[in-house]
């Protein structure tokens, strides 16, 4: 890691660990609160030598993702909650395609319109596919400025690994604020990348083919198959925050700007003698159920917080199902959340026992 | 005397019976488009987009490099694709319900960018592959299995004609609109898709080919009187023409 430290906003940091990480192609268009990303890059994509296209759409822009991601090129694009639900199409059929990119939502209020603020509302969107069809998207959520560029830098590695979307979960908090960001050296383009299987024109060899019809009897059937080991593949990737749980009677689950959040009212808890802990999932998709089941098996309890009315819960409860529950405290959009709103629900879980 | 090799099939252009309906005009256009990459030696740096619809099988006839995109996202995938490797030869292949309706602001937006990529769109004025439902290219009177008393002016408007809309974009190089119904047509669609493709070839802009085209199944028509219909009916509601040549108007 290079010692090049910037101050910068979440949306900024996204920004730049996509350029670093040798995205050249960026499709987006105008929504709150994730505008200050295509504003950097419309002129910092053409300085790398990159393509910028302020698309007429989401619709639009999604698809000219996944048209780049058919020619084996890095490219990305951002939106937020009402945008990504018009990406959803495209998403879907990258992931039947087995073609990778990113796409970054900064999650606002919903349903509808919502407002521009915070809101976790899009968790089941993001983790149990989004659109149509049985796949599944990597999705990473960021708790911090340095979180957002480093979890993209790393997303592209992803994306291509998988031949599939990633999807980058932050919200309208992570985006806005700003902090230190330390750089990583970029990554040299490699022009190799994808060389089994983009298109390049066919040259000498067989014309390839991308795409996700399958209507040959058993043909789908195989495609769903051959997807579903790849998403069972994916539990490698499984990234979490554990901070004082070794100890703790009570875990509390919570992630992105939330589990940052959280993780200041454990620890004002905790100088108080609370045996309170935090498990932050960096990962949503692979969700760490291990890592939970594990704590659930130590006899802990837990509780679930969220910026919604109770998405993330579900899945915590799967994966403790049989030795524990989770309890569940959702703090509403609209409001920004500071770590004194999540002490009282906090405080009455630890001594609910 | 010595035999003189004078009509064969293009090479990209599979050695396989399509799953395209008799009288179809899909294979006619499939063929130009085939002769044409051809001809200007484009078959290996080519990249073609398909689309939904009947064509989006496309990749099975014409042996390039293609990725197949949702529902009239084709300008949009071909942007992308463009925009990714310039110096591929991108085109797309659409039909009118995929350009004309759900993909009518994708394909407005590559045409006002003036995207250096090529769109063929195939008009047989109806939905092929999902059994024959009413286009936004659909003639009034025109009975459909969604309109089945016949296309109405009044409740559900007239056909939208894309080649002159295309026409008025600043992005535009060449837009034309031809038919496959008569020899001296095909020639002329052949001449059309020849420019569209040099356009992009010369970085000129975006080129648009308007193909009228036959459905005799969901016209309930046999595969002559569906070629007479394009003669009769459709011609004169979608006239022929070049709408737009940069290179004419310098």
């Amino acid at each position: 890691m290079s010692a090049k430290r910037i101050f910068i906003k979440g949306n900024e940091a996204i920004a730049h660990g996509a350029l670093d990480a040798g995205c050249r192609c960026y499709f987006g268009y105008p929504i709150t609160p994730q505008n200050d990303i295509p504003e950097m890059l419309s002129s910092a994509m053409p300085a790398a030598g990159g393509e910028f296209v302020q698309a007429e759409s989401e619709v639009a822009s999604a698809n000219m993702l996944l048209g780049a991601a058919a020619c084996g090129v890095r490219a990305m694009t951002t939106s937020s909650s009402p945008g990504v639900s018009l990406m959803q199409e495209a998403i879907s059929y990258m992931a039947g395609s087995d073609l990778p990119g990113v796409v970054v939502n900064m999650n606002r209020g919903g349903p509808g319109l919502g407002d521009i603020g915070p809101s976790q509302g899009d968790y089941f969107q993001s983790v149990k596919g989004g659109g149509h069809g049985d796949y599944r998207t990597l999705v990473l959520a960021p708790g911090s400025c340095q979180e957002c560029y480093d979890l993209t830098f790393e997303a592209f590695d992803l994306a291509f690994k998988y031949r599939n979307p990633v999807l980058i979960l932050g919200d309208a908090i992570v985006g806005q604020m700003k902090e230190p960001v330390a750089r990583r050296e970029a990554l040299p383009i490699d022009p190799a990348e994808g060389g089994n299987w983009k298109l390049t024109g066919r040259g000498q060899r067989a014309p390839r083919i991308l795409k996700s019809l399958f209507l040959e009897d058993g043909a789908l059937a195989g495609q769903n198959l051959r997807l579903r080991d790849k998403y069972a593949a994916m539990a490698a990737e499984v990234r979490f925050e554990a901070f004082e749980t070794a100890d703790a009677d009570l875990v509390v689950v919570a992630y992105g700007s939330i589990g940052r959040i959280v993780k200041s009212t454990v620890r004002a808890l905790r100088a108080e003698g609370l045996k309170v802990g935090l498990l932050r999932p960096i990962t949503l998709f692979p969700f760490p159920e291990a890592a939970l089941r594990d704590l659930a098996g130590q006899g802990k309890r837990f509780l679930t917080i969220e910026h919604n009315l109770g998405q993330m819960v579900d899945d915590v409860r799967l994966a403790v199902r049989g030795l524990a529950d989770s309890e569940f405290f959702g703090f509403l959009p609209g409001n920004m959340p500071t770590p004194e709103d999540f002490d009282a629900p906090v405080r009455a879980a630890v001594k609910g026992a | 005397m010595s035999e003189q090799l004078v009509f064969t099939r293009p090479e990209v252009l599979a050695d396989v019976a399509t799953h395209y309906c008799p009288g179809c005009q899909h294979g006619v256009v499939h063929r130009i488009v085939a002769e044409c990459l051809e001809e200007f030696g484009l078959v290996e740096k080519t990249i073609a987009v398909s689309s939904i619809g009947c064509s989006v099988f496309l990749y099975n006839y014409i042996l390039v490099d293609t990725v197949e995109a949702p529902h009239g996202r084709a300008p949009a995938v071909a942007t992308g694709v463009k925009r990714a490797r310039k110096d591929a030869f991108v085109f797309a292949y659409q039909g009118d319900g995929d350009l004309a309706s759900i993909g009518m602001a994708e394909i407005m937006h590559a045409a006002n960018r003036g995207e250096r990529i090529s769109v063929i769109f195939v008009n047989n004025t109806v939905y092929g592959m999902t059994g024959g439902q009413m286009a936004p290219t659909t003639m009034v009177g025109q009975k459909t299995t969604t309109c089945p008393g016949g296309r109405c002016l009044e409740r559900e408007g007239g056909p939208i004609h894309m080649s002159e809309i295309i026409a008025t974009l600043g992005g535009v190089a060449y837009c034309a609109r031809t038919a496959v119904n008569t020899i001296k047509n095909i020639a002329q669609t052949k001449r059309a898709i020849r420019r569209a493709f040099e356009t992009q070839i010369n970085g000129e802009g975006f080129g648009f080919v308007e193909v009228l085209a036959t459905c005799p199944t969901n016209w309930r028509m046999s595969s002559v009187a569906a070629n007479e219909r394009v003669g009769k009916e459709m011609i004169p509601e979608f006239p022929l023409g070049v709408f737009k040549d940069a290179a004419k108007e310098e």
